[in-house]
């Protein structure tokens, strides 16, 4: 007599459903709201055609070789307070093995502001380094070859003379522009989204942007001239599926810019780059950053007809989430962090910075920010993740999921295209909106306990040992102040007014701002004068609040 | 005719050059669900700005949110305008990256209740309501 | 500024001392000129009142904004946020910028609006913006209170201008189409035109400005259509006649938050009366009861 075999599937069903359910912290979607299935099986596994790492649409990845050709670049963004204490650190960091460095600037540089500015009081070097002329920068770098590292520079509104400062202090090295390596974060439109470090209005602003990448992709060739953002967005309360979505929807009106600019797309598509957070939730961060290559892949080819290979790979820098961070048992940060990290490696990001552990009080300690580099060696030499390419691919449940930020993010494409685009959604407060509703109600369900978050909102301690963190001495301000000051009083006063004045007649004008701002660089004019003069032609934003 | 009932009236903002908005939104509409006028005057402040819009709105208390490591300087700022503007009934709490030890000294500076990150919407509320008690219905 | 500031805040509330600081005022108050803004969310009303403002202090009129934002009708609470868009005036003493929340009052809006305008001419204001939301009645209390009342639109509301709320373009005086800069305001205001030309004639045909708010642009013929308006009112005799149907009907509403109030009063107290209304289930004849009813007030 022949037993007919059950379906094992049906089998596991049966006794899924009659098994016990934990009541604590089990959750059925993930921290953006996804839903997920207890088991995926090969039923869920999506119908196409197997892929592989380096080929399009380059989901398992953009390299053939994944780590095993060349890791992930070690690039812990920092600076604080003043050039030379920064310049300290970064040296620090070189011989501790960091491979690539990054710049923090303070709040007074990153909004155009010189250090003695009257608003810039109480705020020179607290987030990052001041830097206010090219005398700064050339401190900032000094004993650090330019044409041998290579150097990512957070700022939006100002990128422009930042990157001419840098240029400048290459010539002063005898780098020539085409040496120079590095990426500028230059991404104004999550600005007016999420991060509101904004100066002027968006139509000038996205000039701006076009100048500089029209001018890298002839003068500085391998230098990443955007850091298109996803980490400012999530940070601000998105979703993981938002922040995908919104950032390659600003990475196309990026393009969109350019070739409107009557530039072929092949000439700078390589050399733009993306910049996603690594939230807490493992699975969904590994399935966006696959699904990001995806998209991006397939809109470069299909959409904007990028002929080139290069232009097709997106490429990205990873930052673990400063938001999963807890003030409280500060020392889980690193456990957070860890795991964090472990999703953009098993991502493929091309390079990762992570958060140290005191950074929800402050700027971190030299131990936390060796705690933070050495966990990245951590996972490169010690864990084998990396000895292997793309190990998730083939997952059900990693496959599923990377489909569904897929479409999740499409469907989004769509309603930004309804509104008419990137720009006239920011004026909408579309993006505004969609974000302040996410982050509102992921409070709410902290409150509610319908999410845990470690030290929050369960597990807490009420006896805590403070640990020790970092404190900017408030006289770098003042020293600081009489630097500039110093650098005013000791320049060629002449050459300086008329380069500004060149400039201000070029903003009116449509010539490629770049030039004109490197010459009023070279001249030892100031970031603030800079931006003065800009501002007196471009204007300023308000933005319309949405809360 | 009956009084009609006073809604405490909050002006929130953010003082100085930071934009990191998502905490001073999130606590404007949790003071607006608990009943409270908010009145978000945005951000890139000055000191002198809350609090003239403070005295122009007839508000009980001010929030200001602060990242980006001036608290030492900003919020003093704004408890001396208030001395210099003759308000000083106008309490003045706030949020954002502060570590424990300057709590403690802003508070010393007059500085009404300081909330780091972490801490539950409820918390604020029940502050308020116990700072308040003659506030509105519900 | 702060007495002024309090002195509102009463008269939102409104508290009985209101009354006798009515009274005070009557004598001698200026009365300053009231121009009523309003329009859906996203026209730019915020920041074209901020322009007004600023064409308004070039010429040294001091400006008093109330800015009027619905509040919730469950916790009474209110997220105000069109100061925002004023930043520029911050700090000067001849801009004063209130927001009101509306409190879910019905018609409450529009007797503490015109108290706090009369406030606000005894302290010394030449003009007032009114701008409100335009969601639910709130352009209709505008209109009942300003002088002229301009009504915002904008090229890319999604909608034409037929799906306009009926009774808008009714109470406008002037039309300003604000974000002229962006395609389709030609078709906005050829639109306006033609409902306009289709709409019974009045002896005020209100214009219609293209303005660039943020730009600054148009405004000087705004205020000019504005003030045209004015002169209208004035020469037509329409001033004289709206400022006494105003004073009747303020008196209406007036008398109907007495009488709100008693009644309510009236119904907490008497234990008996709110008996015999849960019995009897009347209540016209309890309220002609309570209003007939003498009081010590």
């Amino acid at each position: 007599m022949k037993v007919r075999a059950r379906d094992p599937k049906e089998v596991w069903q049966e006794e899924f459903e009659s098994a016990s359910v934990r009541e604590d912290g089990l959750e059925t979607s993930t921290i953006s709201g996804v839903p997920l299935q207890p088991l995926y099986t090969s039923d869920d596994r999506p119908e196409r055609a197997e892929e592989f790492p380096g080929q399009y649409p380059y989901t398992r990845g953009i390299h053939p070789s994944g780590y095993r050709g060349r890791l992930w670049t070690m690039r812990q963004f920092s600076g604080f307070a003043t050039a030379e204490e920064t310049n300290r650190r970064y040296t620090y960091l070189l011989a501790n093995g960091q491979t690539g460095l990054s710049v923090a600037f303070d709040m007074p540089t990153l909004m155009g502001q010189d250090s003695d500015a009257p608003t810039s009081r109480g705020e020179v070097g607290h987030c990052g380094v001041a830097i206010d002329s090219l005398a700064d920068m050339e401190t900032l770098f000094d004993g650090i070859p330019l044409g041998e590292i290579t150097t990512s520079m957070t700022i939006n509104s100002p990128a422009a003379i930042l990157l001419c400062m840098y240029i400048a202090v290459g010539e002063k090295q005898g780098v020539p522009a085409s040496r120079l390596g590095g990426t500028l974060q230059n991404d104004i439109l999550k600005e007016f989204i999420a991060q509101k470090e904004f100066i002027f209005p968006p139509a000038p602003s996205m000039r701006l942007v076009v100048d500089s990448i029209e001018y890298c992709a002839k003068e500085v060739p391998k230098w990443n001239t955007i850091s298109i953002s996803g980490y400012h967005i999530r940070e601000a309360g998105s979703t993981a599926a938002q922040e995908l979505a919104f950032t390659l929807a600003d990475g196309m009106a990026y393009v969109d810019a350019c070739i409107e600019r009557g530039m072929h797309v092949d000439d700078f598509a390589s050399r733009l780059s993306f910049f996603f957070d690594a939230h807490i939730d493992f699975f969904e961060e590994i399935a966006k950053f696959r699904a990001a290559r995806r998209i991006w892949a397939r809109w470069m080819r299909e959409r904007y007809g990028a002929r080139q290979e290069r232009s097709w790979k997106l490429r990205f820098h990873t930052q673990t989430a400063g938001v999963s961070l807890t003030a409280q048992q500060p020392e889980l940060n690193i456990a957070r962090t860890a795991i964090e990290a472990l999703a953009a490696v098993l991502g493929g990001t091309q390079s990762l910075h992570t958060n140290a552990m005191d950074e929800v009080l402050a700027l971190p300690t030299d131990r936390a920010a060796r705690i933070a580099l050495r966990t990245q060696q951590l996972l490169a030499y010690e864990t084998g993740v990396a000895n292997t390419i793309d190990p998730l691919g083939g997952s059900y449940f990693i496959e599923s999921l990377t489909d569904e930020m897929e479409r999740q993010a499409e469907t989004y494409f769509k309603r930004i295209e309804e509104i008419g685009g990137v720009i006239p959604a920011i004026e909408a407060g579309f993006f505004q909106k969609e974000i302040a509703d996410a982050a509102f109600r992921y409070q709410q369900e902290l409150e509610q306990k319908r999410r845990i978050m470690v030290g929050i909102n369960d597990f807490t301690v009420d006896d805590e040992e403070p640990i020790e963190i970092l404190r900017i001495d408030p006289r770098l301000e003042s020293e600081q102040v009489v630097r500039v000051r110093d650098v005013r009083g000791k320049r060629d006063q002449a050459k300086v007014s008329n380069a500004l004045n060149r400039m201000r007649k070029a903003a009116a004008g449509t010539d490629n701002l770049m030039p004109y701002i490197l010459d009023a660089v070279r001249a030892y004019a100031t970031e603030g004068e800079i931006m003065h003069a800009l501002i007196e032609v471009f204007g300023t934003y308000t933005e319309t609040a949405v809360v | 005719m009956p009084t009609a009932t006073k809604p405490i009236r909050i002006v929130v903002a953010k003082v100085g050059l930071d934009g990191h908005d998502r905490g001073v939104k999130v606590v404007a509409r949790a003071l607006r669900d608990a009943g409270y006028e908010v009145i978000y005057t945005g951000l890139r402040q000055t000191p002198e700005m809350v609090v003239d819009a403070a005295l122009q709105e007839d508000a009980q208390v001010i929030g200001l949110s602060i990242h980006s490591g001036a608290h030492m300087t900003l919020f003093p700022a704004v408890v001396d305008e208030l001395k210099r503007r003759q308000a000083t009934d106008i309490v003045v709490f706030g949020g954002g990256i502060i570590p424990d030890d300057d709590i403690a000294a802003l508070k010393k500076r007059g500085v009404a209740e300081i909330f780091t990150p972490g801490t539950p919407l409820q918390e604020i509320v029940d502050w308020l309501r116990q700072r308040f008690p003659e506030r509105a219905a519900t | 500024m702060r007495a002024l500031a309090r002195a509102i805040s009463l008269v939102e509330r409104r508290d009985p001392s209101v009354r006798r600081l009515e009274e005070s005022l009557r004598d001698g108050a200026r009365t300053p000129g009231v121009t009523g803004f309003t329009g859906a969310p996203g026209t730019g009303k915020s920041t074209l009142v901020d322009a007004v403002v600023a064409l308004l202090r070039k010429q040294d009129r001091s400006v008093a904004v109330l800015a009027t934002d619905p509040n919730s009708p469950f916790t009474g609470g209110a997220i105000l946020g069109d100061r925002i868009r004023m930043q520029r005036h911050a700090l000067d003493p001849k801009v004063f910028i209130r927001s009101m929340g509306a409190r879910g009052h019905l018609g409450g809006l529009s007797l503490a609006t015109r108290e706090a305008i009369r406030l606000l001419g005894a302290f010394g204001f030449d003009e007032v913006m009114l701008e409100t939301v335009g969601v639910g009645q709130s352009e209709l209390e505008v209109a009942a209170v300003a002088d002229t009342t301009v009504v915002v639109l904008t090229p890319n509301l999604g909608d034409s201008v037929q799906m306009i709320k009926a009774g808008i373009l009714e109470i406008a005086d002037v039309f300003a189409v604000n974000k002229a800069d962006i395609d389709g305001h030609a078709r906005v205001i050829t639109e306006l035109r033609t409902m306009l030309n289709m709409a019974p004639k009045g002896a005020w045909k209100p214009p219609i400005i293209a303005t660039v708010a943020v730009r600054q642009e148009g405004i000087e013929r705004l205020w000019e259509a504005v003030l045209a308006h004015r002169k209208h009112l004035q020469a037509s005799g329409r001033a004289a006649a709206l400022a006494a149907s105003r004073l009747r009907d303020e008196t209406a509403e007036v008398a109907a938050e007495l009488a709100r109030d008693r009644a309510r009063k009236a119904l907490e107290e008497d234990p008996a009366l709110a008996d015999r209304l849960l019995r009897d289930g009347t209540p016209y004849r309890t309220a002609e009861e309570i209003l007939r009813t003498p009081t010590d007030n």
